[in-house]
C-alpha cells in the first residue's frame, strides 16, 4: 500500500484555494469602488496598515506605527466585508448578521472609561485621554471563534500591559475585569434578559493581561473600529477564543477575586475562564481540532493557542488545560 | 386518531383517484421555491461571510418546517374538514425527507466535507448531532415505505403506526434545533409551540 506522507513543505490543498478566492474576494471589493473613495479624498495619511487601500467606511487612524506584523502567506488577511459583517455581538442580537444591521443607532462618541479596583490610580477618563499616553500599532492576528470559525484581522490598538502599567495595579491585584457598556436603547440584544445576563464581563489573570500580545483595539483596516466590531474600545486576546475579546469596554477592574465571565456563567462546562484555544480539547458540542477560516472550503487544522503558543505557553506551564479549559 | 381520518392516501391507492388537477403539480412546484431561493442566493453571492453555515442553517429549518407542514395535514383536515388536502401529504412528507437529506448532504459534503472521522466523533460524541441523524434515519424509513406498493404489502395498520414515528422524528427535530443554540431559544419555542399545537389537535380529536 502506497501512503503518501505530506511533508511540511508541501503546501495542502486547502492552502491553495482560499488564496485564490481571496485574491478574487479582493478584487471584487476594489471593483465596487468602496475603497477607492477614501484613497481619492486623500484621508490616508500614510498610515502603516496592512490594508493596501483603506476601506473608507469610518474615519481613519492616524499616527499607526507598525506592531506584530505579517502572518505568513497560509494567513491572508479576511476582507474587511467579511470582518465587519459576520459577528457575534449579542447585545446587538444573536445571528451573525444582526450587530451590522442593528448596530447603526449605536454612538460611540464621545466615551468614557472607568479604571477602579487594586490600583494606585483609579479614574474615568475620556477615550481620547485615555489613548494618549499609547502608541497606536498595527497588529495582524488570528481571531479564532469557540464556534470553530476564523479571520484574519489587522487590528489598531494599544499595548494592554502599557495601560496595566500605567493604572498600576497593587501587590493584591490578581486580575483584570473588563465591562460592555449597557444602553438597551441603542442596543436591542439588551432589552432582553432572555440573551444573555448583561453586561458582559470578561477577565484576563494580571500576568496576562501583561503578556505582549495583548492589546485594547480600536481600530481595524486602518481605521476606527466599526460599531459591530466593539467601538470604540475591545479587548482583543488572540491566543483565546473570541469571546474573550469583550467589545465596547466602559469599565476595568483590578481585583484579587477571579471574574465569572459572562459564558462562563451562561454554561460552564461549555465556556472556561481561560478560553484559550486548544484544539486537543472539544466544546461538548463541536470538535475544536478543526476551524473554518473565513474564505474557505476546507477547515483546517486548529493550532494550540491559536499558533501563539511560543509567545504564551509560558502563561500555562503546569497547568491541566483540560480542566482550566 | 380515529381510522377514519389517518387512513386517506393511506388504504386508498392514488392510482385509484385518478383526479386530474393542478393542485399537485402546482404544490410541488410551491415545495421547491425555498431551494430555488437558495440558489439564487448562492448564484448572486448573498450567502455572506459564511455560505456553507448558512446553506446547512437554511436546510435544516426548511426540512423542520416540512415536518411541520406535512404534520398540519390531518389538524387541517381535522378543523376545516376539507379532507382533499389529504391527497398532498405524501408529498410534504417526502420534500421533508428531501430537505433533511440536503441538510445533511451539507453538513457531510461541505461543512465536513467527506471527513469521515470527524463525523463519526461528531455522531457518537454530540447528542444534538445524534438526533438529527436519528430523524433523518427515520425519515429515510418513512420514505422508503412511502409507496402504495409498500402499503399494500405491510397493511394499512401496520404501515400507519410505522408512519407515527414522524412524530418521533419531529420532535427529535425540534431538540436538536435547541441544542445546537447558545442563546436566545425564541425560534426553536416557536417551532416546539407549533408541533404542540399539531399533536394537541390530535389528541383532542381522539377524545371528543
Amino acid at each position: 500500500m502506497l501512503i503518501r506522507m505530506a511533508s511540511k513543505s508541501t503546501p495542502k490543498s486547502s492552502e491553495i484555494t482560499p488564496k485564490d478566492a481571496y485574491l478574487n474576494r479582493r478584487k471584487f471589493i476594489a471593483s465596487t469602488g468602496l475603497i477607492a473613495g477614501s484613497a481619492a479624498l486623500g484621508i490616508r495619511s500614510g498610515p502603516v496598515s496592512a490594508a493596501e487601500e483603506l476601506p473608507g467606511v469610518n474615519p481613519a487612524l492616524s499616527s499607526i506605527i507598525n506592531g506584530y506584523s505579517k502572518l505568513g502567506d497560509d494567513d491572508p488577511l479576511t476582507p474587511y466585508a467579511d470582518v465587519t459583517s459576520y459577528n457575534n455581538f449579542y447585545e446587538f442580537g444573536t445571528a451573525k448578521g444582526d450587530p451590522v444591521e442593528n448596530a447603526g443607532p449605536f454612538n460611540p462618541k464621545p466615551w468614557e472609561i472607568t479604571v477602579d479596583g487594586m490600583c494606585v490610580n483609579p479614574g474615568t477618563l475620556g477615550l481620547e485621554d485615555f489613548l494618549k499616553p499609547h502608541d497606536l500599532e498595527e497588529r495582524i492576528y488570528r481571531l479564532r471563534c469557540v464556534e470553530a470559525w476564523s479571520m484574519v484581522v489587522p487590528w489598531v490598538g494599544i499595548s494592554l500591559a502599557d495601560v496595566v502599567k500605567r493604572f498600576e495595579p497593587n501587590g493584591s491585584a490578581k486580575y483584570v475585569k473588563f465591562e460592555t457598556i449597557v444602553r438597551p436603547e441603542e442596543m436591542v440584544g439588551q432589552r432582553s434578559r432572555r440573551i444573555l445576563p448583561w453586561p458582559y464581563v470578561e477577565g484576563l489573570r494580571l500576568d496576562e493581561a501583561m503578556n505582549p500580545l495583548a492589546i485594547l483595539a480600536v481600530g481595524l483596516y486602518g481605521e476606527e473600529l466599526p460599531n459591530q466590531n466593539g467601538a470604540p474600545i475591545r479587548l482583543m486576546t488572540p491566543w483565546k477564543y473570541g469571546f474573550k475579546a469583550i467589545k465596547s469596554i466602559v469599565k476595568i477592574t483590578f481585583t484579587n477575586k477571579k471574574p465569572r465571565n459572562t459564558w462562563n456563567v451562561m454554561a460552564a462546562n461549555e465556556y472556561g475562564f481561560y478560553a484559550n484555544v486548544n484544539p486537543n480539547v472539544d466544546h461538548p458540542r463541536w470538535s475544536q481540532a478543526r476551524e473554518r477560516r473565513i474564505g474557505d472550503f476546507l477547515r483546517r487544522e486548529t493550532l494550540m493557542f491559536n499558533g501563539y503558543e511560543e509567545e504564551v505557553g509560558e502563561l500555562y506551564a503546569g497547568m491541566n488545560l483540560r480542566k482550566e479549559y | 386518531m380515529s381510522d377514519t381520518t389517518e387512513n386517506v392516501g393511506a388504504t386508498e391507492p392514488r392510482s385509484k383517484i385518478k383526479r386530474v388537477s393542478w393542485q399537485k403539480p402546482a404544490i410541488f412546484c410551491l415545495c421547491l421555491v425555498p431551494l430555488a431561493w437558495l440558489i439564487v442566493w448562492a448564484v448572486a453571492g448573498d450567502l455572506g461571510a459564511n455560505p456553507i453555515e448558512a446553506i446547512t442553517r437554511y436546510l435544516g429549518d426548511w426540512a423542520l418546517r416540512f415536518i411541520l407542514i406535512a404534520l398540519a395535514v390531518t389538524p387541517i383536515r381535522v378543523l376545516t374538514g376539507w379532507t382533499a388536502v389529504g391527497r398532498f401529504r405524501r408529498m410534504l412528507g417526502l420534500f421533508a425527507f428531501f430537505y433533511l437529506l440536503l441538510h445533511l448532504s451539507s453538513y457531510v459534503g461541505l461543512d465536513q466535507f467527506f471527513y469521515w472521522s470527524g463525523i463519526w466523533q461528531d455522531i457518537v460524541k454530540r447528542i444534538y448531532i445524534t438526533l438529527g441523524v436519528a430523524a433523518a434515519v427515520l425519515l429515510a424509513l418513512l420514505a422508503a415505505t412511502s409507496t402504495d406498493k409498500m402499503v399494500n404489502r405491510l397493511g394499512g395498520k401496520r404501515w400507519r403506526e410505522l408512519h407515527r414515528l414522524v412524530y418521533l422524528a419531529a420532535v427529535l427535530g425540534v431538540i436538536h434545533f435547541f441544542m445546537m443554540l447558545k442563546a436566545d431559544y425564541t425560534e426553536p419555542t416557536i417551532y416546539a409551540v407549533v408541533l404542540a399545537g399539531l399533536f394537541g389537535v390530535r389528541v383532542y380529536k381522539k377524545w371528543v
